[in-house]
């Protein structure tokens, strides 16, 4: 068993990996099916393991290879990505099941097998970018999961999926070159590519090639956003979103924007922040400003969308807003804030998704006026979406209100009054934007299209459940949310210049 | 006069950011959704040659150890570039698979016509 606990930060990437292959030579929908289940059921195990061992016995090092660090490629586990590998993992796990009945809707036959290939090569590169600790490897990893979410996008049923995936790839990949950009320039200043060296050799460097580092700081900063949709970078979100399997999207809204904010969060602060005075580098103010942006700009244009899966999509570039406010703040309650909306966002979103998912998957339609009166004939659903759309909004008592806390408290530690009321104006646009659709959905009479719905099938019922009831508890108890997230938090100021 | 005597000096970087300019304005600038992706292997591989110029280090001989030399030129620029090759070909291979795709359900690459015909009911 020891050996086996030994490797684990390995087999985290390398299962789903070798599971890919797998279904790619069984090439059958209902045994790739499996495989996928499987896997999904692993990784979570996987990480909690990881997570108890860092919370026992700090930082994990893990050399890819044996090779040593910093010549070799270090996998290295400390709260904050651990944290991170056990989101991406559960909600895996726990959307695995509503697969296979929403696959089985909206993907031809042919196609299923590959479907759950690309969906395990995604969750190999997402998983292997929280876990690495070398810069050029999480590139790769950042391109894998990426190429992977490009197909699982154009397998959407409306014709409409093919031109945003290209359009997202064309966005997606502007973004991973500048990145690469970036780590060059770093590799040019300290002469390494792992994650840890770098942050120790920059700081000599400052002092004759600050304009250089800036210049690296900029690119990782614009390619890193890139991929996770902050204000003016977003525009491949809505139409990637509105337009993949409904599966697909509750999956990557919950997860691949995550895992670039968690990048962003070690390169601001394990990296830069830990050789160079943040007061000399401007981001944090640009940060904000465009979270704010988000915030605000994001969320209005979520009202006026008829088209539900739209909504929510712009709604989670403005939650995403919420997420990088907190990274911006740089200190302890703003950056616990942001850590914590990470996983809030990520269950909310999943169930917003999953339900709507199920709707698509029994009244056929998601256009806000089509789906008059659904509440009637799918009350459990719908249930679970009024759970997460109050959670959006920050009720007392769901996880939404957690976060949105934590944010405005780091924003009076920093004495600026001014965030605070946009984080309360961006809520009650939220409560717009939520509340419409709940009145379309319990208060009306019902339309053709949901006439004929009635709830899906409990495979497709019971993660949507679970999820709508985690927004619940983790908003009551929030040990293993905010807890966990203040600790890394903690570990990640602790080590600022 | 000095500046101008650098970039002359260094003529391969200016090489690499104006390919890098014109690989991001033939993205941007261009309708056609294989120009668009012909623009993005142009911008890739300025970023290649980002990479393995400053490799080169001067008076140093091929990465091969020897006796005789002591002074090598640095083989690990080479081997990310090669990994980021392979990145770019697996890209466009995707972007060229999605080409032919959006082509067999739209009849055409232009990215404004298809815009206009999705606008149509």
């Amino acid at each position: 068993m020891s050996a086996v606990a030994q490797h684990l930060p390995a087999l985290q990437v390398v299962v789903p990996l070798l599971g890919a292959v797998l279904v790619a030579f069984l090439r059958r929908g209902g045994p790739a099916f499996a495989i996928a289940l499987a896997v999904s059921w692993a990784m979570p195990a996987i990480a909690v393991a990881l997570l108890w061992q860092v919370l026992h016995t700090g930082t994990i090092s893990y050399a890819l290879g044996g090779w040593e660090p910093p010549f070799g490629i270090e996998y290295r586990v400390d709260i904050l990505n651990a944290f991170v590998l056990v989101l991406v993992s559960g909600v895996g796990a726990v959307t695995m099941p509503y697969a296979y009945r929403s696959v089985g809707f909206e993907i031809p036959e042919e196609r299923r097998a590959w479907f759950y290939c690309m969906y395990l090569l995604c969750l190999a590169g997402l998983l292997g970018i929280t876990v690495t600790g070398d810069a050029f490897n999480a590139f790769v990893f950042l391109e894998i999961s990426s190429l992977a979410t490009y197909v699982l996008i154009a397998l959407g049923p409306d014709r409409r999926a093919l031109l945003a995936a290209f359009q997202y790839l064309i966005m997606g990949t502007i973004g991973a070159t500048f990145y690469v950009i970036g780590v060059g320039l770093l590799y040019l200043l300290t002469g390494s590519l792992n994650l840890a060296d770098v942050a120790v050799r920059l700081e000599p460097a400052w002092a004759d090639h600050a304009r250089t580092i800036v210049a690296a700081l900029a690119f990782i900063t614009v390619g890193i956003s890139l991929k996770l949709a902050l204000f003016p970078l977003h525009a491949w979100l809505p139409n990637a979103y509105a337009y993949a399997p409904s599966w697909v999207t509750a999956f990557l809204s919950a997860t691949a924007t995550k895992v670039a904010i968690y990048l962003l969060i070690r390169y601001f602060f394990s990296i830069f922040g830990v050789s160079i005075d943040f007061r000399h580098l401007p981001v944090t103010e640009i940060v904000i400003a465009l979270s704010v942006a988000a915030m605000l700009i994001a969320s209005l244009i979520a009202v006026f969308e008829t088209d539900v899966k739209r909504m929510l999509a712009y709604s989670s570039v403005a939650q995403i807003g919420y997420i990088t406010l907190g990274i911006g703040l740089v200190n302890q309650a703003g950056l616990t804030g942001g850590l914590v909306h990470v996983v809030n966002h990520a269950v909310m979103k999943a169930v917003l998704f999953l339900a709507l998912g199920a709707i698509f998957f029994r009244a056929g339609t998601v256009k806000l006026d089509e789906l008059a009166g659904i509440g009637r004939r799918m009350p459990l659903t719908m249930t679970a979406f009024t759970l997460a759309g109050f959670s959006l909004v920050g009720t007392p008592g769901t996880v939404g209100f957690i976060s949105k806390w934590y944010l405005a408290v780091g924003a009076l530690d920093r004495g600026w009054w001014l965030l605070v009321a946009v984080i309360v104006a961006s809520s009650m646009i939220a409560l717009i934007y939520v509340g419409r659709v709940l009145e379309v959905a319990w208060l009306r009479a019902p339309s053709p299209q949901s006439g004929k719905a009635s709830e899906p099938p409990l495979a497709m019922l019971l993660p949507v459940a679970v999820m709508a009831v985690a927004t619940v508890y983790f908003g009551i108890d929030t040990e293993w949310t905010a807890g966990i997230a203040g600790a890394a938090a903690k570990a990640l100021l602790g080590g600022l210049r | 006069m000095d500046t101008i005597a650098t970039l002359i000096a260094h003529y391969n970087y200016v090489v690499t950011v104006f390919l890098m300019m014109t690989g991001l304005y033939i993205v941007v600038a261009r309708g056609n959704l294989v120009k668009k992706l012909i623009g993005l292997a142009i911008f890739q591989t300025s970023v290649y040659l980002l990479y393995i110029e400053p490799g080169k280090i001067i008076g140093g001989t091929a990465p091969i150890l020897d006796p005789a030399f002591s002074i090598y030129t640095n083989p690990l620029p080479h081997v990310l570039i090669l990994t980021a090759i392979v990145v770019g070909v697996a890209t466009l291979a995707l972007g060229l698979a999605l080409v032919v795709r959006i082509n067999e359900a739209y009849g055409t690459v232009e990215e404004d016509e298809i815009i206009r015909r999705d606008r149509e009911p």
